[in-house]
This record gives C-alpha cells, sequence and structure tokens, in this order.
C-alpha cells in the first residue's frame, strides 16, 4: 500500500514546496521509502531545492479532433454537442480550438459521416528521476510534471502524475496555489492532506477556502502553520475553532526566508528541523491508522489489513 | 477612449500581487478594480467594498443518472474518458460535463444539471467600482469564472466611462492566468528575489510573451536577496521587460497585509515615494495621464 500526503494552501507563498521538500527528505534521513510528486505543473520549484538527476521523461497528451473536410458535409453534429466550444462552424468548415477541447472524444464519435479523428497534441511532459540530499545517504524519488507554456489544461498531468504512486513509500504530493481543478485533483484520493498557511488576513481567508476543498473531498486534514507569529491574525484560535489540528509552526524568521531564496533546506541546515517533520509526520500516521481502524471496526472490509503497518 | 486593461501577475504565489494592485487602485483617480484570483479572492480584504449587486453563475455541467431509469446497460461508462462513472453512478469531480454519456444513454437515464458555478459580485470602493467573485464550493472550472469577472468589469467600465480596469491575476500560468490576461493591454509581473521566484518569473514572463502582451517587471522585497535580485534583472534585460520598480522588504507593508489595510494608507516618506513611482512608470508605459487624487 502507498501512503499518500497531500500539501496544499490556498493562498500561494505560504510554504507548500518548503513543507513537502523538507518532509520528504526529513523522511529520507530516517532512511523510509520517500516519493516527492511535485504537482505545481504550472510552477513547479522542488526541483530547485533537491537538484534531482531526472532519468525519464515522459510527454503528456491529449487527443483533439481534426475534420477532414472531404468527408464533413457541415453537418454541425460536433458543433452542437462539444459541451466547450472548442468547434465551430466558420464559413464551409469547421474550425477546431485546441485549448478549449478536453478530449472527450464525444465528436469523433458523434460524427455520422466519420469525419473526425483524434490527433494528440502534446501538453506537457512528467520527468521521473532521484535526488541526494546534502549527505548523500537520503534518497528521494522525484517526480514532476510541467505544464507546455500557453498551455491553460494542466490537470491531465496531474493525473498522470498520480499514475506514479509508489507502494510501500511515502509518497508526498505538493500541489498548487488555489482550490481549481488541479489541485482538487492533487488532493482527491489522497490519504491526508496538509494545510500551509501563514499568519496574515488573506492565509487565514485562503485557509477556509482550502478547508472547504478537503472537506468536500473527504480527505482527513491538518495545519502547518508557515511564517509563525505567536498570535498572529488570530489563525491558531480559528483552527481552534474550527476543529483543526496545528501540527507545526514554523517560526518568522529573515534567515528562514534567507534559506528558502537560496534554495536551501531548513532541515539539512538547521538540524532540529529534521525531528520536527519527522514528528509531524508521526502524528499524521497516527490519524490516517486511526481513521483506518475505525473504518475496519464499523465497515466491513473498507480497511485495508495489508496496509499495517503503514510504514516498517 | 478605449478601455485599457491593466493585469498584474507573479508566477509564484505570494510575492505581493494583491498589495500592490491596492496601492495602484488607491493612487488612481478612478479605476475599475476586477479581482480574477477567484479561487484565493484577497482583494476585497484590502479594499473592502460595499455590494452593489451580485449574482450566480454556472460555468459547468454534471452528470447525473436516474436510477429509475438506467436499465444497467453500461454505454455510458464505456464511453466517458474522464473514469467518472462507475457503479452506474457519477463521480462528481472527476465529471468534465461533456455530456457524452446523456447522448449514447439507450434509456435516457442521464441528464446534465447545471450547479451554481460561483457568485459574481459588483461593488463600490472609496476608488472606483469592483468586481469579483466566489467560487461554488467544489467548483473546478475557476478559469470560466474569471472570464465572468473579466466580461463584467469591461461591460461595466464602457458603461461607466473608466479608462483603466485594474486586474488582479492569479499565481501560475495555466487556465486562470490565460483567462486573465488574454486581451488585456499590459501585465505588471510581481517578482521576489529567490531562486524558486525567479523560475517562477521566467515561465510567467515566457507565457505572457507568448499572447503577445507586453510586460513590466517589479521586484518586490529587493533586498532579501541580492544575488538573485541582479539574477532577476539580467533576466529581464536579456529579454527586454522593464523592471519599473524595486521595493524593498517594508515592516510596515508586511504589517499592512496581515492587518489587512490598504498600503498608501500606512506608508509614510520613502517607502510611500516608492509606491508613487511604481504608479508613475507603470501608467507612464501604458500611455495613461496619471492624475493622482491626493497629489
Amino acid at each position: 500500500m502507498a501512503l499518500v500526503i497531500a500539501v496544499v494552501s490556498g493562498k500561494g507563498g505560504t510554504g507548500k514546496t518548503l513543507v513537502a521538500v523538507n518532509l520528504a527528505l526529513a523522511l529520507a534521513g530516517e532512511g523510509l521509502q520517500v516519493r516527492l510528486i511535485d504537482c505545481d505543473v504550472e510552477e513547479p520549484n522542488d526541483h530547485l531545492f533537491l537538484r534531482p538527476e531526472i532519468r525519464y521523461t515522459e510527454q503528456v497528451e491529449l487527443a483533439v479532433p481534426r475534420v477532414d473536410p472531404e468527408k464533413c458535409d457541415l453537418c454541425r453534429t460536433c458543433v452542437d454537442f462539444c459541451a466547450f466550444n472548442a468547434l465551430a462552424l466558420a464559413g464551409n468548415r469547421i474550425m477546431v480550438f485546441d485549448e478549449l477541447c478536453h478530449s472527450c472524444g464525444g465528436c469523433s464519435l458523434l460524427c455520422p459521416n466519420d469525419a473526425v479523428r483524434e490527433e494528440s497534441v502534446t501538453i506537457g511532459s512528467v520527468e521521473c528521476g532521484s535526488a541526494r540530499g546534502k549527505s548523500g545517504s537520503e534518497v528521494i524519488r522525484f517526480c514532476q510534471g510541467v505544464l507546455k507554456i500557453g498551455e491553460p489544461r494542466a490537470t491531465p498531468i496531474v493525473q498522470r502524475l498520480k499514475e506514479r504512486f509508489e507502494e510501500g513509500a511515502v509518497n508526498i504530493l505538493d500541489g498548487g496555489p488555489g482550490t481549481g481543478c488541479s489541485v482538487m485533483e492533487t488532493v482527491r484520493g489522497a490519504d491526508y492532506c496538509l494545510l500551509v498557511t501563514e499568519p496574515t488576513q488573506f492565509g487565514l481567508h485562503d485557509l477556509g477556502m482550502a478547508l472547504q476543498m478537503v472537506q468536500e473531498l473527504g480527505v482527513p486534514h491538518g495545519v502547518i502553520i508557515n511564517k509563525y507569529i505567536p498570535g498572529g491574525c488570530g489563525v491558531e484560535t480559528w483552527c481552534v475553532s474550527n476543529g483543526l489540528q496545528v501540527h507545526l509552526r514554523i517560526p518568522y524568521r529573515r534567515e528562514y526566508s534567507l534559506l528558502y531564496s537560496r534554495g536551501l533546506n531548513l532541515v539539512e541546515e538547521i538540524p532540529e528541523w529534521r525531528g520536527r517533520f519527522i514528528h509531524v509526520f508521526r502524528r499524521v500516521e497516527e490519524e490516517v491508522e486511526e481513521l483506518l481502524n475505525r473504518g475496519r471496526s464499523t465497515k466491513d472490509g473498507v480497511g485495508n489489513p495489508d496496509r499495517h503497518p503503514i510504514v516498517k | 477612449m478605449s478601455v485599457k486593461q491593466l493585469v498584474v501577475l507573479s508566477g509564484k504565489g505570494g510575492t505581493g500581487k494583491t498589495t500592490l494592485t491596492a496601492a495602484l487602485a488607491e493612487q488612481v483617480e478612478r479605476t475599475l478594480v476586477a479581482d480574477c484570483d477567484v479561487e484565493a479572492p484577497n482583494l476585497y480584504l484590502l479594499l473592502r467594498p460595499r455590494t452593489i449587486r451580485s449574482y450566480v453563475v454556472n460555468v459547468s455541467r454534471k452528470a447525473s443518472i436516474d436510477p429509475e431509469i438506467c436499465t444497467y446497460c453500461g454505454e455510458c461508462q464505456k464511453v466517458c474518458r474522464f473514469g467518472a462513472i462507475s457503479g452506474f453512478q457519477v463521480e462528481r469531480h472527476a465529471c468534465e460535463g461533456c455530456g457524452l454519456c446523456e447522448r449514447v444513454c439507450p434509456a435516457g437515464a442521464v441528464s446534465m444539471e447545471e450547479p451554481a458555478g460561483g457568485e459574481i459580485f459588483v461593488g463600490e470602493t472609496p476608488y472606483g467600482k469592483m468586481v469579483w467573485a466566489r467560487l461554488a464550493l467544489g467548483e473546478e472550472a475557476s478559469g470560466k469564472v474569471v472570464s465572468q469577472v473579466r466580461m463584467e468589469a469591461q461591460a461595466l467600465a464602457v458603461e461607466e466611462g473608466y479608462d483603466l480596469i485594474l486586474v488582479d491575476g492569479s499565481p501560475g500560468i495555466g487556465c486562470p492566468v490565460i483567462a486573465s490576461v488574454s486581451g488585456a493591454d499590459m501585465v505588471l509581473v510581481v517578482a521576489e528575489p529567490t531562486l524558486s521566484g525567479r523560475h517562477d518569473l521566467a515561465r510567467v514572463l515566457d507565457t505572457v510573451s507568448f499572447f503577445q502582451i507586453p510586460s513590466l517587471v517589479c521586484i518586490n522585497k529587493c533586498d532579501l536577496n541580492e544575488e538573485e535580485a541582479k539574477r532577476i534583472r539580467a533576466e529581464c534585460f536579456c529579454r527586454g521587460v522593464e523592471v519599473v520598480a524595486e521595493i524593498p522588504y517594508i515592516e510596515e507593508l508586511a504589517e499592512a497585509a496581515r492587518l489587512c489595510v490598504t498600503p498608501m494608507d500606512v506608508l509614510e516618506g520613502g517607502a510611500a515615494d516608492l509606491l508613487r513611482r511604481l504608479y508613475d512608470e507603470v501608467m507612464g508605459r501604458m500611455g495613461i495621464q496619471s492624475s493622482r487624487p491626493m497629489a
């Protein structure tokens, strides 16, 4: 079984990458099998902090329609069917807007004249490899998705990344900002979600949106407060009143911002952080196990007995 | 005179888009402000608009199977490429609303529902009208809601004779960003001098030039890492993109963000001058006569 932990935030720049990368490094340092998957395909940054060796690249393609003008009799079946307005009748031909197409295949299936075939277009890539920590002993299996410039469809790349989950490993998914489709796809089906926030009104507001999203998806969750200032903006009070566990507080220090700006990692530069991130993981692990046990005792067959222990 | 549109972007989140958008809005005599970061809309927290009207928009469809009519033939499941149908039920979050299942169902058991995608708000701020949105719970098609916000803003600007629409964009380079910039006159990218900030700046500048929109850069917190700031300047120089302002880390600005007060209200002296310069430079490049109410 794979354990999957997603890291999201709502607001951008709160420290998703920091949490995902440092958690991965801390766990790898403990000898755990770790796979870090950067699902922020619009702006993937984990690689900057881990400098992985990429050994495998695969293009992510989508099938888009191409209309054969010889066979097309301009019946408009495809145009009328397409819910995304990716096809339009312009004069005496059908125009295709690739970037609006969701690749549902309806146009080619429904065309009465068999005039629509599909062609693959590349929307980005998935890159995999491995990274070593500073000490050289910890190994992190690494994957990232990279959206092609000018391409709006990010979600299919996240879907492809999710095929890379590793059995027996802790899979850490670094999500993008916001609560839109690619972030929802990142969180959907995860065992746990870490919500990273900061003590500003913006951070708090967007934490509320992210919380609604994980609740809607039914994923267990806890909070990490970055750039922490005691009492700052009432984030902690808010968490308590919403029944949220705060797993970690990373204080607001210029030194930490500086490390981050240089692409250096907290757990490697300031060793006490290693233990703190491992502690977060142990709490997450406990919570997930407890939920599984609860599921098993109430409903037969919900929990998977092979699942224990999650991490040996 | 036609309405000009300035879109504030960043690539990386948390570089200061919303704070600087508010600082620009505060200085212009009259502007229409549109918050196109519908997944994490924060600008209304700063500008505190009074809502004038709001309406619900439907942007996506979701399939639904009526178990009373379903004959369990499995045709719908066979054609769905999104893996949204299993056990003759629709997984709402996986459904993209193409409607192919409805089309192929021989029993007519599938219908397409149009849940509320979000709510569009029009409000009044001390600086002019503002348009923003709240995404409905579970709505994923944020790009379409962004387009709705922009359409409302454009209609309102024409109707009420605004010459500038100031758009607060979202982080990233994907669907919502593309929906925010299409047809804009200028993009202002707020960059921060960190390794990831520089990397993300390059991706957002690539995206903006892909759509052939001119861009300007403002380096925020420019004194955080002088090495990275230098590299950003070099990167911009090579691309022929002008760095119009550099704003150091200002404690009052960080505090303003924490407490949600508009930046020009709390800044004094040199710090306020920097934001005034940013405003003058941007408006100058856009060919808008800067008429500052407080000057």
